[in-house]
């Protein structure tokens, strides 16, 4: 027997319910507006009053409209065929509704419950299996989806029967545990878990040891990001979040990719929907699309499944996660989902912390984050969710409730300023203000010794040390003016205008310029390296700057060239000679 | 504001605060309007019988034993191609006279459109100024404020880009625009002969503040049925949406709601970009633009209405008085168009990104020197050639009294480059220079 109820109150999105029977924190229930119906979550008890935030405006609501508790927390389903998809916060397919507008209630399935999957079994009768443990896989896309024992399933068991291979519907029973005291357990392909609560399926969570590359100079080189490592790109309006985040999106070596869209624009989302299915991976040669699952809840939808967006985009990652997949959840923006919980702990007339947020949105905030991470499974294999949120401080202010506790939680830092982004310096990521913890993981400088070359971390730092001397030295030409300062503070300056016009600066607009493989950045950042070691003679500072600006012209010419053409080795060579004409 | 027939009528008023009133009710929905002594209210709480109304012209005069009517419905806009021409008030009732639109009633600030069924915006709009068309292009679909101190001529820009914007229908949604302002958007539309394609939904400062949180709802209601139902290109104008901030402050403040930033309520992003979002461009070939001006104390882009707007809306015009050559101009820096890369190169000449990009960088070295100037320092003939540069750039491209094609801004950019700058130093692609350098 269900729970059911009768609305008493209504303040915005808030419907306090009075219950006849037992009612869960965090439940589900439907709210019957006439003839529609609408979910909501249990967000406080008091009493027999349940207090619900709605996903959906309760416009025309009236006292004594009829509710229902369903028992269950918000889950999300889990089952092959969620790769490609374009869901709202609660999972409901986009591309499934017919109508132009989003009407009140619609709910639509997250997966094709009549579509058939080639099953292959790969555990046997008689296997000691738990949560999480392979069963079989299914070909989704080029990903080898494995069927695995349903999360919520605690405990051992033993396989006492598995289908043949062949061709079944998701909710087709595949195979049958048996607990220790010989009851029986169908499994099917599909499985529910709560979105709120993390996927602790796996053996060990180690520290991460490998980089993702993104394609992205001011990141990979610079402050790379760990491969089930956390990362947040704080910056202002304008300030480039979202482009960042699209070209990661696009070129990160990762095998899938969730995005989140939390409270941004549609237009944003648009452009997400028309690309990636044109775009190819440039990893694998698949089109971007089918690896990518988009979540999205634009500014303009409900509030409350806002907050639900990010958590459902979570909770898929971490599913794909536990089958040996390298996967990146991106969520643009958090603050949006902070806001969300604003407004609720608004409405329900808490106290407030700073800013009229929550007081525990600190904790909220990395209890999330920690989510993410690199995972050894209970089979040996490993799998990983990056997380790369942004947050949209307020005016800029990065002295701010949402931006200072992520970044007690996350472990890259992408500071995205304001000055660089007004004189064009894209990606405006502040290179003296950002940072990368990793770069100070002793497992991911032996990574990096491997995979680049030996020392590659010192490079790194002698590159972060050049930048800071540059900026020190331009101070000082601002300070005493141009013919105040020796010469050699010009070349210090310049030489660092070397490395975030040829390094930081990347034009995410050009076709080729857009994705830096590693390679290609390691010749380039040591090309600079080498120049940026020379030592020059100049007559005057005027002299300075002309040499500087033309070797960084050549510079661009060559980011711009096709990677190996003949155009490229042939700016190559006339840097070379540029450079040796100058030099002492 | 027909009440229908056999309906209850209430005598019996709780509570009155300024905005508000309380009152035992039943059957009534949320969001639901009714008339309480003659004036019009909406339902914003309700909690067991007890029902709180937000009285739009605010609540003077009223008694505890005032009439309450509930309408049954939320509030609703008759639409139908007689909109066009006619001005209305924040009720969609029609002003100076005229007969009420008959049409069908639609409910205002209805569902949003699925993103899955949107279209890419890909059609430029073309306004004449350089200011916007070659630095910071504009799209069907997009959504942009002016962002300008209160001084300055934000009305007469908006105007000018709507009459030059070729748009099927322009929708003018006025809150607490002076009578002044009104007065003259009726007459520049006027002398334009554009009236039958302008509807006008107008709160002036001399009607209560609170009613204006109706105005872009209704202008928008109207907006979609000539885009949704009649494939229009529909051009929606906001003025101002900082009085429309205001006006959300003043009924959360009465709601006892705890405020968050300047004083604004919690929910101000959530509140602007259900607004903000209606901007579409659909699949039958209809859109909605917005264009909105949000009004800025002192250039302060930090105060939670502009730095909430900035993040929903697509980019922002910065208007700025530019000292050096007497003339408003659309500052280069901080005004950005997110969409305009959907557009630029593509519908445009080739070179305009990069073009574009070379004048700001150039533009922001003449910055620079100036500083320096400022600080007593020389200035090299870089910096001297720089500083002629931004004179010329401000005065033939940025100012707002330009009125070109874009093809003429990108080859007067060029002029310039060639005239002060070596080709190194404009450091452009070097196949667009071989192409475009003016010798």
């Amino acid at each position: 027997m269900k729970t059911t109820g009768r609305v008493n109150g209504i303040i915005s999105n808030i419907v306090i319910v009075k219950a006849d029977g037992a009612v869960g924190q965090n439940e589900i229930c439907h709210v019957y507006c006439d003839d529609t119906k609408m979910m909501a979550e249990v967000i406080k008890v008091v009493g027999d009053d349940a207090y619900v935030q709605v996903f959906d405006s309760t416009r025309g609501l009236k006292i004594g409209d009829k509710v229902e508790f369903e028992g269950h927390m918000l889950e999300a389903t889990l089952a092959p065929g969620l790769l490609s998809r374009n869901y709202d916060g609660l999972q409901n397919d986009l591309a499934k509704m017919d109508s132009l507008f989003i009407e009140r209630g619609s709910i639509t399935d997250p997966v094709d419950f009549d579509r058939k999957w080639e099953f292959k079994p790969l555990a046997k009768v008689g296997d000691k299996v738990s949560a999480g443990s392979w069963l079989g896989e299914v070909q989704e896309q080029w990903v080898a989806h494995k069927i695995m024992v349903p999360f919520v399933m605690t405990g051992k068991y033993t396989v006492k029967s598995i289908v043949e291979a062949g061709e079944y519907t998701v909710n087709k029973t595949v195979a049958v545990l048996a607990d220790a005291d010989g009851g029986e357990h169908p499994v099917t392909m599909v499985q529910r878990w709560p979105v709120k609560q993390a996927i602790r399926c796996y053996a060990e969570k180690p520290r991460p040891s490998r980089v993702m590359e993104t394609g992205v100079r001011a990141i990979d080189t610079f402050n790379p990001l760990a491969e089930g490592g956390t990362g947040f790109i704080p910056g202002p309006f304008g300030a480039g979040k979202t482009v960042l985040q699209h070209a990661i999106s696009k070129q990160a070596d990762a095998d899938i990719i969730i995005m989140i869209a939390c409270g941004e624009r549609a237009n944003e989302v648009v452009e997400i929907f028309k690309e990636f299915p044109e775009l190819v991976d440039p990893h694998t040669g698949h089109k971007l699309m089918e690896r990518t699952i988009i979540i999205c809840n634009t500014s303009n939808m409900p509030v409350a499944a806002r907050e639900a967006s990010v958590y459902t985009g979570m909770t898929i990652g971490e599913y794909y996660r536990s089958m040996g997949l390298k996967v990146l959840v991106m969520a643009d923006s958090t603050s949006r989902w902070a806001q969300a919980l604003r407004e609720m702990s608004n409405r329900l007339e808490e106290l407030p912390g700073q800013d009229a947020f929550p007081m525990d949105l600190s904790a909220i905030i990395s209890n999330f984050y920690s989510r993410a991470g690199l995972v050894k499974l209970n089979n040996g294999q490993t799998g990983s969710v990056t997380f790369l949120g942004t947050v949209s401080p307020a005016g800029g202010n990065l002295k701010e409730p949402v931006t200072e506790s992520t970044k007690k939680a996350a472990r890259c830092f992408y500071a995205l300023s304001q000055n660089r982004a007004d004189s064009k310096r894209y990606p405006a990521i502040d290179p003296l203000e950002s940072y990368s913890k990793y770069l100070e993981y002793p497992e991911v400088e032996e990574y990096l010794g491997e995979k680049i070359e030996k020392d590659w971390v010192s490079l790194v730092y002698r590159g972060k040390t050049i930048v800071q001397r540059g900026k020190e030295a331009n101070d000082q030409i601002n300070i005493l003016g141009d013919d105040g300062v020796p010469v050699e503070y010009h070349e210090r300056f310049w030489k660092s205008e070397l490395i975030d016009f040829v390094v930081l600066q990347q034009d995410a607009f050009d076709d080729i310029d857009a994705n830096c493989p590693m390679e290609r950045q390691q010749m380039m950042y040591k090309m600079v390296l080498g120049i940026c070691d020379r030592s020059f003679d100049f007559a005057d500072f005027e002299a300075c700057s002309k040499f500087f600006k033309g070797l960084i012209n050549l510079f661009r010419q060559m980011n711009y060239s096709e990677w190996k053409s003949e155009k490229f080795y042939d700016y190559q060579r006339q840097i070379e000679k540029y450079v040796s004409e100058q030099s002492k | 504001m027909t009440t229908r027939a056999f309906q209850k009528i209430y005598t019996k008023i709780d509570n009155i605060t300024k905005a508000t009133v309380t009152l035992r009710a039943t059957g009534v929905g949320n969001d639901e309007l009714a008339t309480v002594g003659g004036k019009l209210a909406q339902v914003v709480k309700i909690m067991g019988d007890s029902v709180t109304l937000q009285v739009f012209a605010g609540t003077e005069g009223l008694a505890t034993d005032s009439e309450v009517v509930f309408h049954g419905e939320p509030p609703k806009l008759k639409v139908s191609d007689n909109l066009a021409g006619r001005f209305f008030n924040a009720y969609g009732e029609p002003i100076e006279g005229g007969e009420p639109i008959e049409g069908e009633a639609r409910e205002i600030g209805g569902p949003t459109v699925n993103p899955y069924k949107r279209i890419q915006p890909s059609e430029l709009i073309a306004t004449g100024i350089a200011g916007i068309d070659l630095n910071n292009t504009i799209v069907t679909g997009q959504k942009i404020p002016f962002f300008a101190d209160p001084d300055q001529p934000y009305n007469t820009v908006m105007a000018n880009v709507a009459l030059r914007a070729k748009a099927d229908k322009i929708i003018l949604g006025g809150m607490g625009l002076t009578n002044d302002d009104f007065l003259y958007f009726k007459q520049v539309f006027e002398n334009a002969g554009a009236l039958d394609r302008i509807v006008s939904f107008v709160n002036t400062t001399e009607n209560p503040p609170v009613e204006r949180l109706l105005v872009p709802d209704m202008a928008l209601t109207a907006a979609e049925y000539f885009a949704v139902d009649k494939g229009e290109k529909v051009l929606v104008l906001l003025t101002d949406m900082t009085l429309y901030a205001d006006a959300l402050a003043i009924v959360s403040n009465r709601m006892d709601q705890i405020p968050s930033k300047d004083s604004m309520p919690g929910s101000l992003y959530s509140d602007l970009a259900k607004i903000y979002e209606k901007a579409v461009q659909l699949p039958n070939g209809g859109s909605i633009t917005i264009i909105a001006v949000t009004t800025l104390s002192g250039g302060d882009i930090t105060h939670a209405v502009p730095d909430n707007t900035g993040y929903i809306t697509e980019g922002q015009l910065f208007l700025r008085n530019d000292s050096d050559t007497g003339k408003v101009i659309i500052d280069p820096f901080r005004s950005l168009s997110r969409l305009k890369q959907l557009v630029i190169g593509k519908k445009t000449r080739e070179d305009h990104p990069q073009v574009m990009n070379a004048c700001v960088r150039l533009y922001a070295d003449a910055a620079n020197a100036k500083t320096k100037l400022e600080n007593g320092f020389d200035l090299s003939d870089y910096d001297e050639r720089a500083l002629k540069f931004a004179r010329d750039y401000s005065e033939k491209l940025l100012a707002i009294d330009i009125n070109i094609g874009i093809t003429e801004m990108l080859d007067t950019a060029w002029t310039l480059f060639a005239k002060y700058f070596t080709k190194e130093e404009v450091a452009i692609k070097a196949d667009l220079i071989a192409k475009y350098w003016k010798e």
